[in-house]
């Protein structure tokens, strides 16, 4: 099967509109990420850990799947909660950690969730003193460092990348594709802003894995217009430029189609856990596309006819 | 031909023998004996681990910077246990300060206490020279025998030797009279003072004792030196030294500490095969270390971490160039440990484990299940679309395709990475990904055929030109994953292993064996179609 063999779309001629949407967005989602602000996960904010055992007294009852006791625990509204054995599974012990920073209360509710939904396992034992093990905050998994550390790896990583499309094209080709990156990033960021969802550590991930997918888009494209510069010398800058995104579109429709299947398979058969992951993986996907397509090459070009650098850096490119 | 035309099939051969191999233990069962024992380690959130909850011992600072010390112990804890190798660790504050650490598949949960726990300060100082030892064993041997009631152990321990004594000559008795228990303890050998083996426990406990280090006269201390505890079988006696109290150079003063393996023609038995760390000093610290051997050459410098004498050797010359060595380290591990905790600061304050358990996975066995359904149909459904647009040649891939996902297991399997649920998530997207290169080569080709090439030298040039994208838009991200892997921490280095591995998996798949199998399968001999 071939598609769009041969197309000759304007995506060069009707930059104008696409750089309006393009800020409509982008404005919009700086104005989320202000107003609503980011519903930061317990990975990075802490919450409380209580440790209960739930050993029936009755030899009778069977011993407590832990699957049934998530679902009680998520139900009862802690949607973010980590069940684990602690010990021998057989001692019954678990360990629950949830959202919130009120451990007292948060302590109230597990054990009324406990006694109203599992009474078989807490029957004739004294809740505060018995089932209770232990009730205490914890702190965040990604600690205030260990932000400011992946903060400062990624701005070097950005900063490399430049040098990197710098030396092999251009400075202005590698300012514009970090700038690509920025919008794809701060838009996936702003929608979870408007829908009040959380930003977890698989979030981040996400995030860094839309980075890495977005730059081998863009770098497709400039690879072709550094290719089409040599080839046809003679042309204007801007059908240049927009026969190359035009040759590799089929490319770039093509390779999001096959990783939007993956991301779209984990959205809809991966389990709650790694829906949101999906979700930002998805939008990654299309707004990286998208900006590739529109964006990036279109900035090049803007910068390079604004700055009269024009000839200079053509020529320059076109030895490469 | 080609040149080097033989090389592609070895290549090929090597890529899926170590994919093969690496994964084997998988679904080799139990009991059958098999070399490789290297299997892939399954995350917290998938397998579970070992948890260890420790109590930071804050009550000796001061109220206000008790927080920030529990905060710097976690770093330590963390920048330690990252450098250790184990991948993705939960690290958290619990309660006021204590601090709660869950290890994903450690094998030797003491060993990861030890490292998380100890606290390495690193201390240079000069040995007594044999007069000035002498004077203050006599000293601390009368205190203590003056003051022996306040050490049950030692008082029991004499009157024991008492009562035997009586049975035997009074010419001994006569000789024992001039020391006491604490100097019968201790034999002279020729060069140095030891300890019986069987009395090393009273001795250590008595090192430690408050009421022994308020009354030892000032100016001198007593350390052991270091042995291998898990081989405690080894009966002799254990080296005890009496070192000046004075610290010449100290952990502050390191600037990198690095694990060496000693050649074995080595002419010196410490070094010789056996491991031991290179200490390089900041520039004050070379200062001191060279201001220390040139006034003190013939004497004898002690290397001591956390109060045990690694070695003391002779000081034979003045030392200007700001390096030293620790000799005298057991074993790989040990060393490699000892190497970490120098270069990282030591724990702001002591902790004290409180409890270590097992813990199980922290996600329910019907996520895991959906995580693996998600991966085949994602699988799947990128195979049919490769078919689906590329005939022949996306069947040609999708067999590729398959050894790419092996070999993203395999290598994580030789890394010691670990594999977590957003880590499938991230192999899933790597399928799709990684047929980039491929739709990239295609499309080319389909372009020089259209240009009217035959599909012999449209493939030749639609590889040449997809090589030089596949390899810009690869490079720039293995730069990105580089970075994260020095600079980041924790789940960012797993993240930024697995994306580098896949990369270098798919640029492989792409370049090497996806052109070896079209040549071999779809453009033998001399057709003049291409299936794509």
């Amino acid at each position: 099967m071939r598609i769009l063999q041969n197309v000759n779309f304007p995506f060069v001629q009707s930059r104008r509109i696409t750089y309006v949407i393009a800020a409509l967005a982008l404005i919009a989602s700086v104005v989320g990420i202000f107003v609503c602000g980011l519903n930061w996960s317990t990975d990075f904010t802490g919450g409380v850990s209580a440790v209960i055992n739930m050993k029936p007294k009755d030899p009778g009852v069977k011993p407590l799947n832990i699957d049934q006791l998530r679902d009680v625990i998520r139900e009862g509204g802690f949607k973010e909660s980590e069940i684990q054995f602690i010990g021998n599974p057989a001692d019954a012990t678990f360990q629950i950690k949830v959202e919130g920073s009120d451990a007292e209360q948060i302590k109230e509710k597990i054990l009324e969730l406990v006694r109203d939904n599992l009474d078989d396992y807490v029957k004739g034992r004294n809740l505060q003193s018995d089932v209770l093990r232990e009730v205490n905050t914890v702190g965040a998994k990604a600690g205030a460092e260990m932000r400011t550390n992946v903060i400062t790896a990624v701005l070097i990583a950005l900063l490399l990348m430049i040098i990197y499309i710098w030396i092999r094209f251009e400075f202005t080709f590698g300012l514009m594709a970090i700038v690509a990156l920025f919008f794809n990033v701060v838009l996936v960021v702003g929608v979870f802003a408007w829908t009040g969802k959380e930003i977890t550590m698989q979030i981040i991930a996400a995030l860094l894995t839309i980075v890495g997918y977005a730059i081998n888009d863009t770098i497709v494209v400039f690879d072709r217009i550094r290719e089409d510069l040599r080839l046809y010398r003679k042309d204007p800058i801007e059908s240049i430029f927009n026969r190359a995104i035009n040759s590799t579109l089929s490319r770039t429709v093509i390779t999001g189609g096959s990783t939007l299947l993956t991301a779209f398979a984990l959205y809809f058969f991966g389990g709650a856990v790694i829906h949101d992951f999906a979700l930002a993986i998805i939008l990654g996907i299309v707004i990286g596309t998208l900006s590739s397509i529109f964006i990036a090459s279109n900035l090049v070009l803007d910068t390079i006819k604004s700055t009269r650098l024009e000839q200079k850096s053509l020529k320059h490119l076109s030895k490469k | 031909m080609r040149k080097y035309s033989w090389l592609t099939p070895v290549a090929v051969l090597i890529f899926v023998l170590v994919t093969l191999v690496f994964l084997s233990p998988l679904v080799i069962p139990k009991g059958v004996s098999w070399p490789i024992k290297q299997k892939l380690n399954l995350g917290l959130d998938l397998k579970g681990g070992t948890q260890i909850v420790l109590a930071v011992q804050t009550d000796k600072l001061p109220m206000a910077n008790r927080a920030d010390a529990v905060k710097n112990n976690i770093e330590i804890i963390r920048n330690r246990i990252d450098q250790f190798g184990i991948a993705e660790p939960t690290i958290q504050k619990i309660g006021e300060s204590d601090i709660l650490v869950q290890l994903p598949g450690v094998k030797d949960p003491a060993a990861a206490e030890n490292l998380v726990k100890q606290s390495a300060i690193l201390e240079f100082k000069l040995v007594a020279n044999p007069e000035e030892s002498e004077r203050f064993l006599a000293q601390l041997d009368q205190i203590i025998q003056a003051n022996l009631s306040r050490f049950p152990t030692l008082a029991k321990m004499d009157a024991e030797m008492k009562s035997l004594d009586k049975e035997e000559s009074s010419v001994e008795d006569s000789l024992k009279t001039s020391s006491g228990i604490f100097r019968s303890l201790i034999v002279t050998s020729e060069r140095d003072y030891a300890v019986r083996n069987d009395d090393v426990e009273v001795f250590r406990a008595l090192l430690q004792d408050t009421t022994f280090v308020n009354l030892k006269p000032k100016g001198y201390d007593l350390a052991l030196e270091s042995f291998d505890e898990t081989k405690r079988r080894n009966e002799e006696p254990k080296i005890v030294y009496v070192l000046k109290s004075a610290v010449e150079v100290q952990g502050s003063d390191i600037d990198g500490a690095s694990m060496e393996i000693g050649s074995t023609s080595s002419s010196n038995p410490q070094m010789a095969g056996k491991p031991y760390i290179a200490l390089t000093f900041t520039r004050t610290g070379a200062r001191k270390f060279a201001n220390v051997t040139g006034d003190n050459i013939h004497e004898r410098l002690a290397i001591v971490v956390d109060n045990a004498v690694y070695s003391a050797p002779v000081i034979q010359d003045r030392i200007p160039d700001g390096k030293a060595t620790i000799t005298g380290i057991f074993s790989n591990e040990e060393a490699r440990s000892l190497a970490i905790l120098l270069n990282n600061e030591s724990l702001t304050a002591p902790i004290v484990l409180k409890n270590a358990n097992q813990v199980s996975a922290t996600l329910g066995t019907d996520s895991i299940k959906s995580g693996l359904i998600a991966g085949l149909v994602g699988l799947l459904a990128v195979m049919i679309f490769m078919v689906f647009f590329y005939n022949l040649s996306g069947l040609v891939t999708d067999f590729i395709l398959i050894f790419n996902v092996g070999f993203i297991l395999a290598a994580m399997t030789i890394f010691g990475g670990t594999l977590t649920m957003p880590g499938i998530a991230g192999i899933i997207l790597s399928i799709g990904m990684s047929v980039d290169a491929n739709v990239l080569i295609f499309e080319r080709i389909r372009e020089e055929m259209d240009a009217g090439k035959s599909p012999r030298s449209a493939a030749d040039s639609g590889f040449k030109r997809a090589s030089v994208t596949i390899w810009d838009s690869n490079i720039t991200t293995v730069i990105a994953a580089f970075v994260l892997y020095q600079f980041g921490t924790g789940p960012v280095r797993g993240f930024a292993l697995t994306l580098t591995i896949g990369i270098v998996g798919s640029i492989f798949c792409a370049l090497v064996f996806l052109r070896y199998l079209m040549d071999k399968l779809l453009l033998s001999g001399n057709r003049q179609t291409l299936s794509i």
